[in-house]
């Protein structure tokens, strides 16, 4: 009889034992990525798939949520002093690193000041309002600036704003990257490079009952097709930029759901107007040039073309639903007839020779071959040039290029996606397009905390840019998943990062 | 023996070095520069500038040199651009991979071209000997990429047998590092097949003419004994040749079929290596290689004399 009950406790037992397996098995996450991440220190990293896997392990001061609206994440809430000189923050209560060491005002200081002096970090441009941070109490830090700084907040919502374990980046020095130390919900395992990064539950997490998965590992896989073909054959559960080409097969795809998000990037053709003798040409000198070339464009056509649909047109660098979207130059249809009148009005006679620079990317090329026959029809000879993007950027920056095509992911901030591109001493500012009118409201719109008032310093500097033109941008570089059905809960964002609060896997 | 040993090992150190310049040299004449490829999209010139400094690339490109090549000369590699690690780590972490893949394709090439070039070689003319060079003028035409995303659609998507790709240690879990293993050895194995197939025929073609197999066989020797010890030894000799050097070929099919099969071996490191302009790496990477090369021919060259000992001398 003893015996009997034994062995059912016994059954029971292992039934439960392959049962608490299966489950485990089951909540192991596994995310192919497009690229392998750089160095794994918010300090120090450069990659976008490297922000990707930050989501999970480092929280930041600031999120945003789907609509790009500032949330809390380890602060709770901040406020801007009347002249827009200080920024205090009220941080989270009983928040841990994955050391186990408690979050607070001093770690806030620490983090700010190693990421301004740490060598090689890439932060240093992104801190550089910050004069100095001072701790307020155990939980209130305050943030003073050189001068004001709306950008800031921003800046805190990627990895500006990641807080590191002080103890373990003292401690690990330049080897922090091997073994990262963060307070988000995941915490480091391990890492082999180009082949996995894996991450499990941090269980002291302050907020770990959203988290359901135990265990999340990316896998780098840069071949569009060999990921989509992990996903379909179970071996993952999530990949992100999916290609366009592909949402079809994935829509028709029983097993398979899509999600997508028109995102906060943008691709464009960057004009060189002044970047030394290339410059020199009608298209670099008269803007009436430039003007016909973007009304010879068909930006639905391209979208539909290459893109399935998924890459909406854009004349701005904001999104059409982007709140700093300029109403007042809604995208314009195709218009040859007036093209030609533009080129004709410029002294155009005879065809016109362009050059257009893209990276070798086939669907890039794809546009670029697009726009090339678009440009024909109104006079315009397109020769492309294309080569590998590290080239492209070479000579973009020295000037050897009439137009450079390329894109930008985007930042929260509007500043982001416009500021470097056009003010004279822009860091990004290739086509070498100079004009005090929009460095004034450009630098103004910097200074302002208010979105409204910034809103109209935005929309100033926009009325010059899109007469002049030495930007043309194209369309909107919308982020792309696919996902496995039995992946519940997950939702898009429009920076493109993979949160999982919230999501489960049956 | 033994001198014929020495005296390709001393021929080797003045190839290094040449190599070693070489190296260097071609990677500073590849056009984009490494820190706006490693800088990404936080490339304001400041951030350049430093990035420059903290990785030496201010200096002038001798004086590089002389700090690389010393440090290599200590044992040090130096650390990569993009994620710091060390570079001789990465490829000690790369190699056996890349070893494993290698000699795995070999074992299928060899499996299949020998005896296909033996069978075809001994029924010249059939249709045995039509279909197999028809298989292998197919296995050398067919790209590698596709015929590895073919493989993967129909193994893993559709028949959902095999992972897509990626890889596992054979330490880790012996079967699952064959599953992943078999599509990638069988795609680089598969075109090195073809020629070893192509060069076993001829070579058998020739021998199986030859008046000691008339001799043999007028002996009364069983024919598969003919076949196999007398005229397949001696047509080995080109056989061999043509592995050693298909190591070479093995090496940079490796590139693309662990690029498709997401195999974090030494191919896949040196593509990205190239693509992030990562030269600690892509110099490391290259200098590695070429030893290779060279020790495989050192074992050719002992393989020739332990084949035929007219070559000992």
């Amino acid at each position: 009889m003893i015996d009997k009950i034994n062995r059912w406790k016994l059954l029971a037992s292992a039934a439960l034992l392959i049962a608490g397996t299966g489950l485990a098995q089951a909540q192991t996450l596994r995310i192919g990525l497009q690229d392998d991440p750089d160095a794994l220190d918010p300090a120090k990293a450069r990659t976008f798939v490297g922000r990707i896997v930050f989501t999970a392990m480092c929280d930041k001061l600031v999120d945003i949520d789907d609509k790009l609206n500032f949330v809390p994440q380890l602060a709770t809430s901040w406020t801007y002093s009347e002249d827009g000189k200080t920024l205090s923050m009220k941080l989270r209560s009983g928040v841990k690193f994955q050391d186990g060491t408690p979050f607070d005002a001093n770690a806030v200081k620490f983090n700010i000041e190693r990421s301004q002096t740490l060598n090689g970090s890439m932060r240093k441009s992104e801190l550089a309002s910050v004069e100095s941070v001072s701790v307020d109490g155990p939980l209130a830090v305050s943030f003073h600036l050189k001068s004001p700084d709306s950008t800031l907040l921003a800046q805190f919502t990627d990895r500006s704003g990641m807080m590191v374990s002080p103890k373990a980046a003292t401690e690990l020095g330049d080897n922090f990257a091997q073994k990262p130390v963060c307070s988000g919900p995941y915490k480091f395992v391990e890492r082999v490079a180009q082949d996995r990064i894996v991450l499990e539950k941090f269980e002291d997490y302050w907020n770990k009952d959203a988290y359901k998965i135990q265990k999340v590992v990316y896998l780098p896989i840069p071949d569009t097709t060999v990921r989509l073909a992990n996903l379909r054959s179970g071996d993952l559960q999530l990949i992100e930029r999916l290609a366009a080409p592909d949402v079809k097969t994935v829509k028709a795809d029983p097993t398979l759901q899509y999600a997508t998000d028109p995102g906060i990037g943008y691709q464009a053709l960057y004009i060189n107007v002044a970047n030394g003798d290339r410059a020199k040409t009608p298209l670099g000198q008269d803007k009436r040039v430039r003007q016909a070339l973007e009304l010879a464009l068909d930006r639905d056509a391209i979208n539909q073309v290459v893109f399935e649909g998924v890459n909406p047109p854009a004349n701005q660098p904001f999104g059409v639903t982007s709140p700093w979207y300029d109403k007042d130059f809604p995208l314009k249809p195709r218009n040859v007839a007036k093209a030609k009148e533009l080129l004709k009005a410029a002294g155009v006679t005879g065809r016109l020779k362009v050059e257009i620079m893209v990276a070798t990317s086939t669907l890039e090329q794809q546009v670029t071959q697009l726009i090339q026959a678009m440009w024909a029809e109104i006079g315009v000879d397109v020769s492309i040039r294309a080569t590998e993007f590290a080239t492209l950027l070479k000579e973009a920056s020295t000037g050897n290029f009439e137009i450079a095509q390329f894109g930008w992911s985007g930042r929260p901030d509007p500043d982001g996606n416009i500021h470097t591109f056009v003010t004279c001493k822009g860091g990004l500012n290739y086509p070498k397009y100079c004009n005090a009118e929009v460095d004034k409201q450009l630098f103004g719109a910097r200074a302002v905390v208010d979105p409204a008032k910034r809103k109209v310093m935005y929309d100033a500097a926009q009325k010059i840019l899109l007469d002049d033109m030495p930007v043309i941008y194209t369309y909107q570089q919308s982020w792309n998943w696919a996902y496995a059905k039995t992946l519940k809960g997950f939702k898009p964002y429009p920076d493109g990062m993979i949160r999982l609060a919230g999501v489960t896997l049956q | 023996m033994l001198n014929l040993i020495t005296k390709r090992l001393a021929v080797m150190v003045p190839t290094l070095l040449l190599v070693a310049v070489f190296v260097f040299t071609l990677q500073h004449l590849l056009p984009g520069d490494p820190v706006l490829a490693l800088a990404g999209e936080d490339r304001d010139p400041a951030t350049l500038d430093a990035l420059r400094v903290q990785l030496g690339l201010d200096k002038p490109v001798p004086v590089q040199f002389v700090y690389w090549f010393g440090n290599i000369l200590h044992g040090d590699f130096g650390t990569s651009y993009k994620t710091g690690e060390p570079v001789l780590a990465l490829i000690l972490q790369k190699l056996p991979v890349t070893l494993e893949l290698a000699t795995l394709a070999l074992i299928i090439a060899l499996l299949i071209g020998l005896p296909a070039g033996i069978i075809s070689a001994y029924r010249k003319g059939t249709a045995v000997d039509y279909a197999a060079n028809v298989v292998a003028l197919s296995g050398l035409s067919i790209p590698n990429f596709w015929l590895g995303i073919i493989l993967i659609l129909i193994f893993a998507v559709k028949l959902k047998w095999l992972p897509a790709s990626g890889y596992v240690s054979p330490f880790e879990d012996l079967s699952r590092n064959l599953q992943t293993m078999i599509l990638p050895a069988f795609v680089l194995g598969n075109a090195l097949a073809a020629s070893i197939m192509r060069h076993t025929r001829s070579a058998m073609l020739s021998v199986l003419s030859q008046d000691y197999v008339r001799t043999a066989r007028a002996k009364g020797l069983y024919e598969p004994a003919v076949v196999l010890r007398h005229a397949f030894r001696n047509a080995l000799i080109p056989v061999v040749t043509v592995v050693s050097l298909l190591f070479g070929e093995l090496m940079a099919g490796a590139v693309l079929t662990e690029q498709i099969f997401t195999i974090p071996g030494f191919g896949k490191l040196i593509v990205d290596a190239v693509f992030n302009r990562d030269y600690a790496v892509v110099q490391g990477v290259v200098l590695c290689t070429a030893i290779g090369f060279m020790i495989m021919n050192l074992f050719a060259d002992i393989a020739y004399g332990a084949l035929n000992p007219r070559i000992r001398a």
